[in-house]
């Protein structure tokens, strides 16, 4: 029988689950598996931080479905993946990350790059391993991928020691895995989806919000079909963007704390709530004792603990979104709700929360956007960082092609924009990219630049240059008296930053030019930045305050006074929301 | 309202470390947690007393059931169960006398005493945890010098095997 030593039993093994990329960098642990990934025919993209190879990875993951793999080496390799590991955690992305360790017999003993890694993985993984004997290595990496990347996906870590990867076994690839502790359930139960049907048939004002499940099942076309059977209007979560088509007639926004504000008012008015994929996110659903006060909520998950974990559900429904909608739209009758449509066509008549004027005086971001939006036709992947930038790209750009957003819901790690853009870049090659970010957030990830120009990668930079952490500022604005504490940035000169990587960059600092800037982006083969400079103090709005409800949603900074007392007042010990 | 969760698990390396980490995690409060073999190697059985409402131990289960080594969780709270649990007791113990005061106690709970020097016993005793704690409350008149409780272990009486005796959740409810 053929022996192979660790090293090649694991490059074998991520050959065999159809790896080609690896996002990673090397370091004294995994040196002797460096050696051997050198012989394989894998892309293997060099970060300049292990933060980025896992952002990288998540990036990768989103866009293809397929499993996004990152490799550091041991202790800080392993613990600047962990920022990357909990996005992907938070937000379902199936994604296997492989450390080196010391080897077996130093573990314990404080050895140089030492640390406890599948310890201080363990509640940011959906499972993970510490591999001590070479001979369990190929089982090991079979359940590792199939667990990241069935029922709920989400990131697998394997950590192996430096001797199991120069060790030899016989190799052979499991052809199955035995884990009689995980068997996710996909079809949802008949019973149910006849309840909820019915549900749904007698509803007057029911509501649909499609969360990131139905992208990881690849539902489009399903909640589509099921949409328009019904009748039934579409709101999306934050993840949720692009899983309906944004400028289609049921499409009526999202919801949450910086959601229209007629889609918080569909929710707090909605009879019958369908909840598809999503978690029922504190950002999404404001003070949960208001949240969708008169609705039977149906909600389905394949996750059976995010049902009635936040909001009890009337009919919950265990399974994949792609199986119940199928099954759902089956069973239900076709319907109509002029009444309700009406409705909720006055509220964005009166509320119209996306206007925007035709041309600003000052460099506002919402309308750079919406330039942006034009300028592409609609068609680009827009990845997004964290804060004002993320909100207003999410609110101003209309995504009608299925999964073309790509964001951090859950975590919210600073940072991300930049290299999960560069793994976007990398899945979709034939995309085009837009990288949209802040001043701080780019900051904290911007060493990736080099990747672009390494790898060749077409990723166009949206930098929104406020001198601020804005979403911090807004907040210190709206509910701390304008005390700007922490929030002020001293920045470097971005252009001559792009430049020093070889990036052609560019600076806008008046209307007239963002549409030029834009075309001279698009125009050029190969990555670009633009820094807008943009009005320093702009707000996003909608907002429902920290702790209010949807149905307390401010659309100016003269509402915050008035409506925060009441809040105050409503919420009572449940206000300090974060 | 404390339940009793019955979870069987895969024998493997940082399980326990798992469960306890998901329970400090949620805010869910451990008020005793035993682990031990089950009449085969590769799986291990927890029992767990922990102290909420209905909504919180389905939530605690269904969290349970995420972990990939979990195999099976009951809540046996309302189940007819044999709960055990055992206590060893050092107990001040100066005279002959207050020693023979102390077996007679023992005795009574169908305790004994397992050690004896010239001024302490240690007593053992077995019994759920009402009864531990009534002996406990009878010995702490003499001076208890130290004491180390087991926790809880549960099985469902007759026939029927204690972790299928769930109220038909079954292991689909992985996520």
């Amino acid at each position: 029988m053929q022996r192979l030593t660790g090293s090649q039993i694991l490059c074998e093994s991520l050959l065999k689950e159809g790896v080609d990329t690896i996002f990673g960098m090397p370091g004294g642990a995994i040196i002797p598996l460096y050696d051997t990934l050198f012989q394989y025919p894998f892309r293997h993209v060099l970060c300049r931080h292990e933060q980025g190879a896992s952002h990288m990875a998540d990036g990768y993951a989103r866009i293809t479905g397929k499993v996004g793999v990152c490799l550091g080496t041991s202790g800080p390799g392993a613990t600047n993946l962990v920022t990357g590991i909990a996005t992907a955690m938070m937000d379902s992305v199936p994604m296997v990350a492989i450390t080196g360790q010391v080897p077996t017999y130093m573990i314990g003993k404080d050895a140089f790059q030492e640390t406890d890694t599948t310890g201080i993985t363990m509640p940011i993984t959906k499972h993970n391993y510490l591999v001590m004997d070479v001979n369990d290595l190929a089982r090991v990496i079979k359940e590792a991928f199939h667990i990241a990347r069935t029922g709920r996906p989400g990131p697998v870590l394997i950590d192996i020691p430096k001797d199991v990867t120069t060790n030899t076994a016989v190799y052979e690839y499991p052809g199955r895995v035995h884990l009689p502790g995980f068997r996710p359930r996909m079809q949802g139960h008949t019973r149910q989806i006849r309840q909820a049907a019915r549900l749904i048939e007698s509803a007057k004002r029911p509501l649909i919000i499609a969360g990131h499940g139905v992208i990881l099942s690849g539902a489009f076309s399903e909640l589509r079909a099921f949409a328009e059977k019904t009748q039934v209007p579409v709101l999306t979560t934050l993840l949720g963007i692009s899983a309906f088509p944004e400028t289609h007639p049921l499409y009526l926004g999202w919801p949450g704390m910086h959601g229209m504000y007629y889609a918080n008012m569909a929710i707090s008015h909605t009879d019958c709530l369908i909840a598809i994929g999503m978690r029922m996110d504190d950002r999404v659903t404001g003070r949960l004792n208001a949240f969708a006060p008169h609705a039977q909520v149906i909600h389905i998950d394949i996750d059976p603990a995010e049902l009635g974990k936040n909001v009890p559900a009337a009919v919950p429904i265990v399974g994949d979104a792609k199986h119940v909608l199928e099954a759902l739209t089956d069973e239900v009758a076709s319907g109509h709700h002029p009444d309700w449509m009406q409705t909720l066509a006055q509220w964005r008549i009166e509320h119209p929360s996306l206007a925007l004027p035709e041309k600003p005086e000052t460099m506002s971001s919402p309308w750079i956007v919406r330039e942006l939006y034009h300028a592409t036709e609609g068609k680009a992947v827009l990845v997004t960082d964290v804060g004002q930038a993320q909100m207003w790209a999410a609110q101003h750009y209309f995504f009608d092609r299925p999964n073309t957003h790509v964001t951090s819901g859950g975590l919210g790690p600073m940072g991300y924009a930049l290299p999960a853009a560069i793994g976007v870049q990398i899945g979709k090659p034939e995309e085009e990219v837009w990288c949209v970010t802040g001043d701080g957030g780019f900051q904290m990830t911007l060493e990736e630049l080099s990747i672009l120009v390494e790898e060749r990668l077409p990723v166009k930079i949206a930098l929104f240059n406020n001198n601020f952490l804005g979403m911090v500022r807004q907040w210190q604005q709206l509910f701390f008296d304008k005390r700007y504490s922490g929030v002020k940035m001293w920045n470097p000169d971005f252009v001559k930053l792009g430049e020093a990587y070889s990036i052609p960059s560019m600076r806008v600092k008046d209307v007239d030019d963002v549409r030029r800037a834009i075309d001279w982006a698009r125009d050029i083969d190969g990555p670009a930045m633009i820094e807008f400079v943009v009005e320093a103090e702009e707000n996003v709005f909608p907002m429902v305050p920290p702790g209010a409800s949807l149905q307390e949603t401010i659309e100016s900074a003269e509402d915050v006074a008035p409506k925060m007392q009441q809040v105050a007042v409503a919420a009572g010990s449940d206000a300090g929301g974060v | 309202m404390k339940h009793t969760l019955v979870a069987l698990v895969e024998n493997q390396p940082g399980v326990l470390q798992r469960v306890a980490n998901l329970f400090s995690r949620r805010g869910f409060n451990i008020e005793s947690l035993t682990v031990g073999h089950t009449e085969t190697d590769r799986t291990s059985r927890m029992t767990i007393v922990i102290d909420g409402n209905k909504t919180q131990v389905e939530q605690v289960i269904k969290q349970l059931y995420k972990l990939i080594d979990v195999l099976r969780v009951s809540d046996v709270t309302d189940d007819r169960t044999v709960e055990r649990e055992l206590a060893l007791i050092k107990v001040h113990s100066p005279s002959p006398a207050t020693r023979i005061e102390i077996a007679n106690l023992a005795e009574i709970f169908r305790g004994r005493l397992v050690d004896v020097a010239t001024d302490a016993v240690i007593v053992e005793v077995t019994g759920d945890d009402e009864k531990v704690d009534t002996i406990l409350g009878m010995l702490r008149p003499y001076g208890i010098k130290e004491m180390v409780r087991t926790g809880i272990i549960s099985m469902v009486r007759g026939s029927q095997v204690t972790a299928r005796s769930s109220d038909g959740r079954l292991p689909d409810a992985a996520g």
